[in-house]
This record gives C-alpha cells, sequence and structure tokens, in this order.
C-alpha cells in the first residue's frame, strides 16, 4: 500500500514544511490582527476585518490571482521584494506557503480572537497594580490566557494550510519538488491514466496528517484549558 | 516612634494619602471626593453605588479623574492641572480586589510572588514566610487558585497584595462574595494585617459590622459624595448591624 514513489514522498515532505513555515510565519501576524481586531477602536476596523476574511470567502483561484499580480516577478512588489532582499515567491515553495498562510489567516485570527475576546480584563488591571506595565501584562497574562485560542488558531491554520490547492496553484503553479504540494500532486496523479491508485495513497495519507493535526489541537487545547481553570 | 511626628508627617509606618477628585460616571452621577487619610486603617463606608470603587480605582490609577489631584506620601500621583498622571504599575499601591482577581493560570506561589517579580525586587523568604504565616495559606501554595475556596482565594488576594511591599493597600469589600460564615473566619486576618502595621489600608465595605472591626477612621460616601469623616463611632447612628 505504502511503496510511494520518491516524488509523491517529497510532494508530502513539502507539504508538511509549506503548511509548517506558513503557519509559524503567519502566527505572530495573527495574533496582533486579532487583538488589534479584539481590542481597538479605530477608524476602518470593519474594513481591516472585512479585509482579513477575504480569503475565506474569495474563489482560491482569485486570491491565487491576486498574490500573482503582487508578488510575482514583474510585479512591483515582488520585482522590489527579489531586487532588495532576495525574497522570491513566484514558483518556489515560499510563494506556497505564502498563499497557504493567507488562505489560512482568516481562520487563525478568529480563533485568536475569540479567546482574546474571553479574556477577563481585570486580570489586566490586578497585573497593573502589581507593577506589570503593559508589556510584562501582556506577556504574562493575556498571552498565556489566549492560549488555548492560539492552540486552535495554529492548528486550524495548519490544517487548512495542508489542504490549500487553488491559490497555491494559480499563484505558483504545480511544479514537482518545489511547489508541488499533496494536494496538487493528487490532482496531477488524476489526470494520468493508471494514476488513482498512487492519488488514493496520497489522499490517505493527507486524511491521516489531517486527523492527526486535529487531535492534536483537541489535546493541547483541553490541556491549555485545564491549567487555566486549575487542574 | 508610634505617635511622634516630625515635619508635620503622620507617625512611623503611617504614610499620609490626599484624594481630592472628580469624576462625571454616567450621565446622571457625579463623584466629588476629597479627604485625607493618614490612619493604620480608613474606612470607605457607603451604600453600594455611593462611588466608593470609584474612588479606590482612582488612588489605584485604575481609574482617572476628571479633575484633582491625589498624593501619596508628598509623591503627586494624579494632578489634573499639573499633567502628572503616573501609571498604576508605577504607584506602588497594593489592591485586594471584591473578587480575588487571582491569576488562574498561575499557581498559587507564583501569583504571591507576581508582584516581587514585577517590581523587580529581590526574593525575600522572610517577607514571605511571614505572609504566608500570618494568613495561614502555607498548603496552599502549589494549588492553582480554581481549586481554592471563596475565604482561601481572599486570603492568597491579600497575600499577593501585601507581597509586593506595597505604600498603601487598597481592599474592595475583600469580604462581600463570601457568606456569613466565612466572613467571620477572615476578619481575624484582616485584623491581624492591621496589627501588623506594616502597611497602611483602605478599607472599602458597606458593612458597618465589619468597618467597626477594622477601620479606626471612617469617611463616609453617599451618592458621589464625602457626606462625613470621623471615627467609627460615626456608624453608631444610623445603621444597622448587618453582620451580627
Amino acid at each position: 500500500m505504502f511503496d510511494l514513489s520518491p516524488q509523491d514522498w517529497t510532494a508530502v515532505a513539502l507539504s508538511l514544511r509549506v503548511a509548517a513555515v506558513s503557519t509559524v510565519v503567519a502566527l505572530p501576524f495573527g495574533i496582533a490582527i486579532a487583538l488589534l481586531l479584539a481590542r481597538g477602536s479605530f477608524w476602518g476596523k470593519s474594513l481591516l476585518d472585512a479585509v482579513v476574511h477575504m480569503p475565506l470567502v474569495l474563489p482560491p483561484v482569485v486570491t491565487g490571482y491576486l498574490l500573482l499580480i503582487t508578488f510575482g516577478r514583474k510585479a512591483p512588489l515582488g520585482a522590489f521584494l527579489a531586487d532588495h532582499f532576495g525574497i522570491v515567491f513566484s514558483f518556489r515553495w515560499t510563494g506556497a506557503a505564502l498563499a497557504c498562510g493567507i488562505m489560512a489567516f482568516p481562520l487563525m485570527v478568529r480563533a485568536i480572537r475569540l479567546s482574546v475576546e474571553a479574556i477577563d480584563r481585570r486580570l489586566e488591571d490586578a497585573a497593573a497594580t502589581l507593577g506589570a506595565n503593559s508589556s510584562w501584562t501582556f506577556i504574562t497574562v493575556t498571552l498565556p490566557l489566549a492560549l488555548p485560542g492560539i492552540i486552535a488558531g495554529m492548528m486550524l491554520a495548519f490544517a487548512r494550510a495542508l489542504g490549500e490547492f487553488g491559490a497555491t496553484i494559480t499563484f505558483v503553479s504545480n511544479i514537482p519538488g518545489e511547489t508541488q504540494t499533496i494536494s496538487a500532486a493528487i490532482y496531477t496523479l488524476i489526470q494520468v491514466p493508471g494514476g488513482d491508485a498512487d492519488a488514493l495513497k496520497l489522499v490517505v495519507i493527507s486524511l491521516v496528517i489531517c486527523f492527526a493535526a486535529l487531535l492534536a489541537s483537541e489535546w493541547l487545547a483541553r490541556r491549555a484549558m485545564a491549567r487555566l481553570h486549575g487542574a | 516612634m508610634a505617635g511622634t511626628t516630625r515635619n508635620g508627617a503622620p507617625p512611623r509606618g503611617l504614610i499620609m494619602l490626599v484624594v481630592q477628585v472628580e469624576k462625571k460616571l454616567g450621565d446622571a452621577f457625579f463623584l466629588k471626593a476629597s479627604f485625607t487619610s493618614a490612619s493604620r486603617a480608613t474606612a470607605l463606608f457607603g451604600a453600594s453605588g455611593a462611588g466608593k470603587t470609584s474612588v479606590i480605582n482612582m488612588v489605584a490609577g485604575l481609574l482617572k479623574p476628571d479633575r484633582g489631584r491625589i498624593e501619596l506620601d508628598g509623591e503627586v500621583l494624579f494632578d489634573e492641572a499639573e499633567r502628572i498622571d503616573l501609571p498604576a504599575f508605577r504607584r506602588r499601591i497594593g489592591y485586594v480586589f471584591q473578587e480575588g482577581r487571582l491569576f488562574p493560570h498561575l499557581s498559587v506561589r507564583r501569583n504571591l510572588e507576581y508582584g516581587r517579580w514585577m517590581t523587580g525586587q529581590k526574593e525575600d523568604g522572610k517577607a514571605l514566610s511571614h505572609v504566608v504565616e500570618m494568613l495561614d495559606i502555607g498548603h496552599l501554595l502549589d494549588r492553582r487558585p480554581g481549586k481554592l475556596s471563596g475565604g482561601e482565594r481572599q486570603r492568597v488576594a491579600v497575600g499577593r497584595a501585601l507581597l509586593m511591599r506595597p505604600r498603601l493597600l487598597l481592599l474592595d469589600e475583600p469580604l462581600a462574595s463570601l457568606d456569613v460564615a466565612r466572613k467571620r473566619d477572615i476578619l481575624p486576618y484582616l485584623e491581624r494585617l492591621r496589627d501588623d502595621g506594616q502597611v497602611p489600608m483602605i478599607y472599602v465595605s458597606h458593612n458597618p459590622a465589619e468597618v467597626k472591626r477594622i477601620a479606626s477612621r471612617v469617611v463616609s460616601l453617599d451618592a458621589g459624595n464625602v457626606v462625613a469623616t470621623g471615627g467609627p463611632e460615626l456608624l453608631d447612628a444610623a445603621h444597622i448591624d448587618m453582620l451580627a
């Protein structure tokens, strides 16, 4: 059953790498935006909220195309990043990670925002009376109390990134070894006569990975909750 | 030595708090309170909604007055005219909240040490064991706040506020969330704390019996105004003893 071709293994490894990198890189931005949306009151807040949620409602192909005309080699921003920082997204695995990160971002922000909104802010007042300035209050009170939501958000983003297809293939194409993730590999195999058997193996693998990710997040979030409520 | 004063300062162990604040709270509620306090235990007394908690929140730096001045031991904490507003974390004023507000993700020991840690003070085993012993919370140190009873939680909250070595301790109805039996359990600890004499307290309560047991001076608030100040005998006239 699991005599996968090297190319398929490459796709599995690449998927895991892309999903992990996109989740980790998106996390600080996710926390910042979630805090802003949960607590900030500023002009354009609902606009920001809408923009963050865009990838959730737009057809992935549209998101992918928007990425292409923003971060492509010939696009102004893409060219600038390539020339000045050596960061190239188009047709690279980094581009796949960018696409996955953006597609997963709304899910991450939602989960973190909910947990930030659930925090009893009076605990932060208590920290202030005990001598904690706002940074220390954030590190020692806000962040730990938001941890269940942060874990849930990371796992959702990871799972979403593993499943990402449309935006990725539009933005960085389907290059084996560089941008061909599990989804893209399955798609390719299905197009080829006699490829169904290999496709099915990859399907099973992606099922296993996603299931494990969700179970792990459930377990971690439960542990974090138990910590908060005194076990 | 107790009782002697130097330069008009209050006796040793006591510091002068000067509060003179105004704030509009809601459409029809205007808080305007002025009082000074230099006793070991001053009670802010009044019915619920009289503005007591708002006043001590202003002293703690959690609520900003519209106008006025707050001074502690000669240091200006707030002055609207001079645009001084020392942030809460720099005031070194301990606060025991009505609901404890212990950090649920930290053990009791870490809750107790939080203030020392945040104010950058050296570890002081003697201070810790003194407070732990006074409040009888030694057996709780490794537990989490979620597993404590209401009375235990309040004792830990008192200990947490004390261990940051505050210049002044504010207690906001620390017994209000407890049943009568628990209140009786905790009152002696608060008396011990007062007699320990290390830090002056402002004790907020609507309960005359509590105030009489704890406080040597009473500031009586009604509808946002200070209506009387004096000794505990102030309470004898009008109010019914709710605790006895």
